[in-house]
């Protein structure tokens, strides 16, 4: 089940919800004051999210569009309940620091948003494994931010000492601006990385690996494929070697099919398209792109090569 | 018809006014309180604010040279590193001072996109990111010169306190502020030389003097009112942070909207509030808002009614 990994890994990496989406802010603002917080968060929601993706896709067909999303609350907030009371029961330290936290994960956006956006057109196992990714996803954004913080903020790691006692705890960052502070900075930094291995030849593709190809029930105004109508194929890995094919010497082989799809070139310039092809093309055909060298985009999102995905 | 609608072709006469003369005269203007804090308080005193200028120049240089775009010869870093000084206590860690400085340039002015773009004054900032990561080393006002309360906290407290000794600087408080003296002769330099006018400084100190005769509990008291006028950082916030080019309204009566809105809240901090000083919160606060002021006083171009509708229409 190649699909179920791609699930893993979108959700991880390339749309992490925390670094990427930026879904869920008010519970990655609030608990992560330690390690140990960021991971009983991250990982009762992940349970939660996995769950309820789950059923919301076997009963995907049953449930009523128009009353779809009261029907997805109290999906969500019943395995919510079902948890809170877990936690209460086996891990009642962690729920006391949480608090409030645990069952607000009701009304946590990623949840309604991945149920909103994946599971609710897609296959019940693509859906948990959807789940299951963002939600790790999730948990190692909140680690890594409560990691951060406690070991500034307190000079502790999950609550060992790590810092030599000269060390003095740098106090804001136990407090909320600390927060915004650490995560605008990790997010930096996962771009940065992201656009390093992008200019290596990774692919980071973002628009699209959530696509259920269903543009008419999409809620993505702003998606390249509902502007052009285009079918989504699905296939990123093949995608990706081709990609990386052409990059290494097939540009002459290529240069016939890269002119038939010049059409679609020119539409996608007036729209300012970015993207690693666009750059082989320009060199080929030169002086038809207008908008030049502007591929590295800082909103980390790369659109899509319409003319690839045609051959 | 004014000459001053008559646009020439280039090349046109150029100011002499320059980012680095303004930045010089302000070091300058600076240099009697930074003399008396280092006077008053020792060696000690110069530790602290050499560290913190060269914090905040040697960030801003290595800044620069991972950009590739050089700015740290237009001397402002060494301005925001010198009035970052003067907001710290003598007693403070060494390094502390420098995290200070480095927050200052890295996460305050550069990521904006350096001098002119910052929302913020950096300098103070850093002097709130300090203060609420290491509030007992911010306010330990103890050393050898000095022991005991500052001014502002005795006042709180309803204790007496000299003023002659707040204007002359004889008491206890951050590096530069004791000295309203210096400051004064600093700001009347300013002044001269045009580098800042009376209209924020002057709306800030006159707001802030009717809220604590109003509000202060003691009426309009002169000695009380003079106290608190002499305390804490308001003369220094006045004349050198609220006029800070970057981030005060550029349209006149922004200013003084913005002079009266930072005396409305050093009162409200200081009387109200649970420490004795306010000045820096009320400025940054008021940094945030000057996008409103200066929205709120537009002015009205020629032949415009105010909402932009034609006159005559």
């Amino acid at each position: 089940m190649n699909r179920a990994g791609e699930r893993l890994l979108n959700g991880l990496v390339k749309e992490n919800p925390t670094f990427v989406l930026m879904l869920g802010m008010c519970p990655t603002l609030a608990v992560t004051t330690s390690a140990m917080n960021g991971l009983g968060m991250g990982l009762t929601t992940a349970a939660v999210l996995a769950l309820s993706n789950l059923f919301i896709s076997l009963l995907r067909k049953i449930i009523p569009d128009r009353v779809r999303i009261p029907a997805f609350i109290v999906i969500i907030a019943s395995f919510v309940t079902a948890v809170q009371l877990l936690l209460e029961g086996y891990l009642p330290e962690l729920n006391k620091s949480l608090g409030v936290y645990i069952p607000l994960i009701v009304v946590n956006c990623i949840i309604l948003g991945r149920a909103e956006s994946f599971a609710y057109s897609n296959p019940p196992i693509p859906s948990l494994f959807d789940g299951i990714g963002m939600g790790l996803g999730f948990t190692v954004a909140l680690t890594c931010i409560g990691a951060v913080r406690e070991i500034l903020g307190s000079g502790e790691l999950f609550g060992y000492g790590l810092m030599p006692d000269s060390f003095e705890p740098i106090r804001i960052f136990g407090q909320a601006p600390g927060a915004f502070f650490v995560l605008a900075a990790l997010t930096a930094l996962q771009n940065l990385i992201k656009e390093k291995r992008k200019s290596a030849g990774k692919s980071y593709r973002k628009i699209g690996s959530g696509c259920s190809e269903d543009c008419g029930s999409c809620s993505d105004m702003g998606c390249v494929r509902r502007f052009y109508g285009e079918k989504q194929t699905g296939k990123q890995g093949s995608r990706d070697k081709r990609q990386n094919e052409e990059r290494d010497g097939g540009q002459d082989e290529n240069r016939d099919e890269r002119r038939k799809g010049n059409r679609d070139g020119k539409q996608k310039e007036t729209r300012g398209g970015r993207g690693k092809g666009d750059r082989n093309e320009g060199q080929d055909d030169g002086g038809v792109r207008q908008d030049g060298g502007r591929d590295t985009g800082t909103d980390g999102l790369e659109y899509v090569d319409l003319e690839e995905e045609e051959r | 018809m004014s000459g001053l609608y008559q646009v020439s072709s280039n090349p046109h006469i150029r100011s002499k006014v320059t980012t680095n003369g303004i930045m010089l005269a302000v070091i300058v203007a600076l240099m009697p309180a930074t003399g008396y804090g280092i006077y008053h308080f020792g060696s000690r005193a110069l530790a602290v604010i050499a560290v913190t200028v060269a914090s905040t120049v040697l960030t801003e240089y290595l800044y620069g040279l991972c950009r590739k775009k050089m700015t740290v010869t237009d001397l402002s870093a060494v301005v925001t590193g010198l009035l970052l000084a003067l907001n710290l206590p003598v007693t403070i860690p060494l390094w502390i001072a420098a995290l200070g400085g480095v927050f200052a340039i890295l996460v305050v002015k550069m990521p904006f996109g350096g001098l002119g773009q910052n929302f913020m004054n950096p300098a103070l900032a850093a002097r709130c990111f300090l203060l609420l990561s290491f509030p007992t080393r911010m306010t330990d006002f103890q050393c050898d010169a000095w022991t005991g309360a500052t001014p502002l906290a005795l006042l709180k407290a309803g204790e007496k306190v000299n003023v002659t000794d707040m204007v002359l600087g004889n008491v206890g408080g951050t590096i530069g502020e004791t000295s309203v003296a210096a400051i004064v002769v600093g700001a009347c330099i300013l002044l001269l030389l045009g580098v800042i006018d009376l209209r924020i400084p002057g709306s800030y100190i006159v707001t802030f003097a009717l809220f604590v005769g109003i509000f202060g509990g003691r009426g309009f008291d002169p000695y009380y009112i003079s106290a608190q006028l002499a305390g804490g950082g308001l003369m220094l916030g006045a004349f050198f942070m609220a006029t800070d080019y970057v981030t005060r309204p550029i349209t006149a009566g922004g200013q003084y909207l913005y002079g009266i809105f930072l005396g409305l809240m050093t009162g409200i901090f200081r009387i109200f509030g649970p420490g004795a000083e306010g000045v820096s919160y009320a400025i940054i606060l008021g940094n945030l808002l000057v996008p409103l002021f200066e929205k709120a006083t537009k002015p009205v171009a020629f032949g415009y009614k105010r909402g932009g509708a034609r006159r005559g229409k």
